[in-house]
């Protein structure tokens, strides 16, 4: 991380993107960056187009038109495998494999990369404990005898595996109990500030975009209506955003600001709910 | 004669069956993993391959196995007679359920999970081989159970090509109606059926991600996967190294033989192919036997040079095979035959072996004395009210059932049955049915209290027993020539049926039979 933090790793210009033989664009004319650090938080319905989004950074699709940079090179210039290995990667459920243990998931990019076997191990033990799972205890373990937040823990853990510079999380939470994902929240706040991360983070939850985002993008459509601080989005006078804050209001416990003191010195790890 | 008595006798063949079944469904289904899993991968990936080539496997499965033998018989490269036809066969009807469920399985795989694969920075190669074939592993080897079990079953049906397997017990059973030998090849049949299917069913368990979940089930499974895979590795080896060593399976001992001797599937076609081939072993010849082949195989095998001779009948030949309408007369018959096999197919006539086995119309004796009929124009005015079953060669050929019915103007009571021939016999003495055509030279046709109906307006042509040899072979093998001048006109047709009724009512071997026969006649 020696460059400048004001050089962006992931840069869209004017990116449109429609599906083969659809006249409809999913994106059109998106234009943001993404700077060395930073949570930023694509905020949207589903169908918004923020899943999208996330696809053309790591190739796992191309835009119809404009350019995406990473790395300040357009991603149809990378090769699509280096790309991807470069940008760890963690969707609902975490996509586990179920027929690997934890410890083979958790190690899969750095044994493609063709790390030595110790190597693997000890950073599958270090990555393991990072995301408050006792190694021994759950490195031989299949991804079907875990709960659900251990799983997304274990998904967390092989994202980072091989140090990529960038994290792709796409609704990572979506799929938990609210208080597991509370949990799971803070830790990973607090865990991306720890590392210095810079992530990209799709979600439909105003709540998760607050307590994680640096900066949230709101997506509406297709197009990027806003792209602001949380203090400033909270602050907002767009319609959309003001209908998402609306539902914090109805919701009064949950009406703040994320408190960084909330974040920091919390273990990692074992909630009640989990290890149920 | 006990099953048990039945099995101690017979151990050895039964074995040298039971290995070339093993064999032959191995081998198949190796083949047809090799094809059926690489094709259902390809078809994951092209779409539009997919409809068109599950359509044709399944084509292929829906064509009933034995005519399937019969349309690869006459091909170049992948028919003719013996293993290879079968295997072919064997691995058209595997295909199916390999190929679709490689491509169910595939396809089944959870999208998130392929999804974040391709996301990791997998390669195509490495998603294949890491995430989709072992997930879709517990499918696919669901499939391979399948087809192993239907290839075990249609295995069976193999031995009319002359493949081998336990369907030689099984033809042979249903032909001599001989329980003992029906049951030593449907059980053991059953058996290997029963195991693969077991055998199968845990290494698709022990694929299965389900089984994952339960904590605890981790230790040991590596063991049981290194156990189970040995075995199999074991079984299949073995399999096929017993297979290629018996040097008693057909094909492998037709290669080696100077003559190989085919016959039809029916006792008397086999004791005169025994007969020949005993006397030109004797003669220091090595004899290939291809017996057992069915309709017009063992024509078709003679054309092709599988097999150097067989018995038939001029008869048949003249009708089934030359296309004429019958005639009576014997003499004529010959000669045509005779010059027309020299002409078309460069195949020689023997001279006739001294009887005639044709179409016998039998009634039970009890039936033909209460109602004094001696001629088939007698029994006519009773067809009306009788029930009547044939072979399903008599059914169909020029001289056979319609022309038959016509000649005499028989009505039955309803449409005859079509039947085994062999079973018409057994059907007949126990009333099933009232009347049928059986073969004059059937031993059991005293034995079982039938009487033959004199053919009295001449309606089938004479069937003399001749053999059908290939020109070159006789050139090549003068032995062949000496073998058959000394059985020209020495077999009667008494003798025939005498021969015929040690083989099928005393269940004896037909080699010890002909054996003692060739004692006697002193050849």
């Amino acid at each position: 991380m020696s460059e400048a933090s004001d050089n962006p790793l992931v840069e869209f210009r004017d990116v449109s993107f429609s599906h083969a033989g659809a006249s409809a664009s999913v994106i059109s004319h998106l234009t943001f960056s993404v700077r060395q650090g930073e949570t930023l938080v694509l905020l949207g319905k589903s169908g918004c187009g923020k899943t999208t989004t996330l696809k053309l950074i790591n190739r796992l699709l191309l835009p119809s038109a404009g350019e995406v940079r990473v790395e300040n090179k357009s991603t149809t210039e990378w090769d699509p495998i280096r790309l991807r290995r470069r940008a760890g990667y963690v969707i609902q459920e975490g996509g586990l494999f179920p027929h690997f243990t934890v410890a083979s998931n958790v190690g899969l990019v750095p044994a493609l990369e063709r790390w030595e076997e110790m190597r693997i191990k000890k950073r599958v033990a270090e990555l393991l404990s990072l995301v408050g799972l006792e190694p021994q205890e759950f490195a031989d373990r299949y991804p079907g005898e875990l709960s659900g937040g251990q799983r997304q823990r274990v998904g967390v853990a092989r994202a980072l595996a091989a140090e990529p510079p960038l994290l792709l999380l796409d609704e990572p939470f979506g799929a938990l109990d609210p208080l597991t994902r509370a949990s799971l929240q803070r830790q990973f706040a607090e865990l991306t500030r720890r590392l210095n991360k810079t992530a990209v983070f799709v979600t439909h939850d105003v709540r998760e975009a607050l307590l994680l985002g640096s900066r949230i993008g709101l997506m509406h459509q297709g197009k990027l209506r806003l792209l602001e601080t949380p203090e400033d989005f909270l602050k907002s006078k767009d319609e959309q955003a003001l209908a998402y804050i609306e539902t914090l209001t109805l919701a009064p416990a949950a009406v703040s600001t994320p408190e960084p003191s909330l974040m920091v010195g919390l273990p990692p790890g074992h909630s009640a709910e989990e290890n149920a | 004669m006990t099953f048990w008595r039945f099995l101690q006798q017979n151990w050895p063949e039964l074995l040298t069956l039971l290995r070339q079944h093993v064999w032959l469904v191995f081998v198949s289904t190796l083949i047809a993993v090799a094809i059926g899993i690489p094709t259902g991968i390809l078809l994951t990936r092209k779409k539009s391959l997919r409809s068109p080539v599950l359509g044709i496997a399944n084509v292929m499965q829906t064509i009933p196995s034995l005519a399937l033998f019969g349309l690869l018989i006459p091909l170049r490269f992948v028919g003719g007679i013996g293993a290879r036809t079968a295997i072919v066969a064997l691995v058209l009807y595997s295909l199916l359920p390999i190929i679709r469920n490689t491509v169910t399985g595939i396809l089944g795989v959870d999208p998130n999970v392929r999804e974040a694969a391709v996301a990791m920075g997998m390669t195509g190669r490495q998603v294949l081989w890491q995430v989709e074939l072992p997930l879709a592993m517990s499918v696919i080897v669901t499939g391979v159970r399948v087809a192993m079990v239907i290839a075990i079953g249609v295995t069976t049906i193999a031995a009319a090509v002359g493949a081998g397997g336990l369907g030689v017990y099984i033809f042979r059973g249903l032909r001599q109606y001989d329980n003992n030998l029906l049951l030593a090849g449907a059980l053991p049949a059953a058996l290997l059926a029963l195991t693969a299917d077991f055998g199968l069913g845990l290494v698709e368990r022990h694929f299965s991600i389900e089984r994952r979940r339960k904590a605890g089930a981790t230790s040991g499974r590596r063991k049981f996967a290194a156990a189970a895979t040995a075995a199999i590795v074991t079984a299949a080896i073995t399999g096929i190294y017993l297979g290629s060593r018996d040097s008693r399976s057909p094909s492998s001992q037709a290669e080696a033989a100077r003559v190989v001797v085919g016959s039809k599937d029916f006792t008397e076609s086999a004791i005169l192919g025994e007969i020949v081939a005993q006397m030109l072993e004797a003669r220091g010849v090595a004899v290939g036997r291809n017996f057992e082949l069915g309709g017009n195989l063992p024509h078709d095998a003679l054309l092709a040079g599988k097999i150097d001779l067989y018995p038939e009948y001029t008869g048949t030949s003249y009708t089934a095979i030359l296309k004429h309408a019958p005639i009576t007369d014997p003499r004529a018959v010959y000669e045509q035959v005779k010059k027309e096999y020299a002409e078309k197919f460069n195949e020689v006539v023997s001279e006739p072996l001294g009887f005639e086995n044709t179409f016998a119309i039998l009634v039970r004796g009890a039936e033909a004395r209460r109602l004094k009929l001696k001629t088939i124009s007698d029994a006519t005015p009773y067809a009306r009210n009788w029930r009547a079953g044939f072979g399903q060669d008599f059914m169909s050929r020029a001289d056979g059932y319609p022309g038959f019915a016509k000649a005499y103007g028989l009505k039955f009571a309803e449409q005859p049955r079509e039947m085994d021939l062999s079973l018409t016999y057994i059907a007949l003495s126990s009333g099933q049915v009232d009347l049928i055509a059986g073969n004059s030279t059937e031993g059991r046709i005293a034995a079982l209290d039938l009487v033959q109906l004199e053919d009295d307006r001449h309606y089938f042509p004479p069937y003399e027993a001749v053999y059908l040899v290939r020109n070159d072979s006789l050139a090549r093998v003068p032995a062949l020539g000496e073998a058959l001048a000394k059985l020209a006109h020495a077999i009667s047709t008494e003798e025939m049926r005498q021969l015929n009724y040690e083989v099928d009512a005393n269940k004896r071997s037909q080699a010890e039979v002909v054996r003692e026969w060739l004692k006697r006649k002193g050849f």
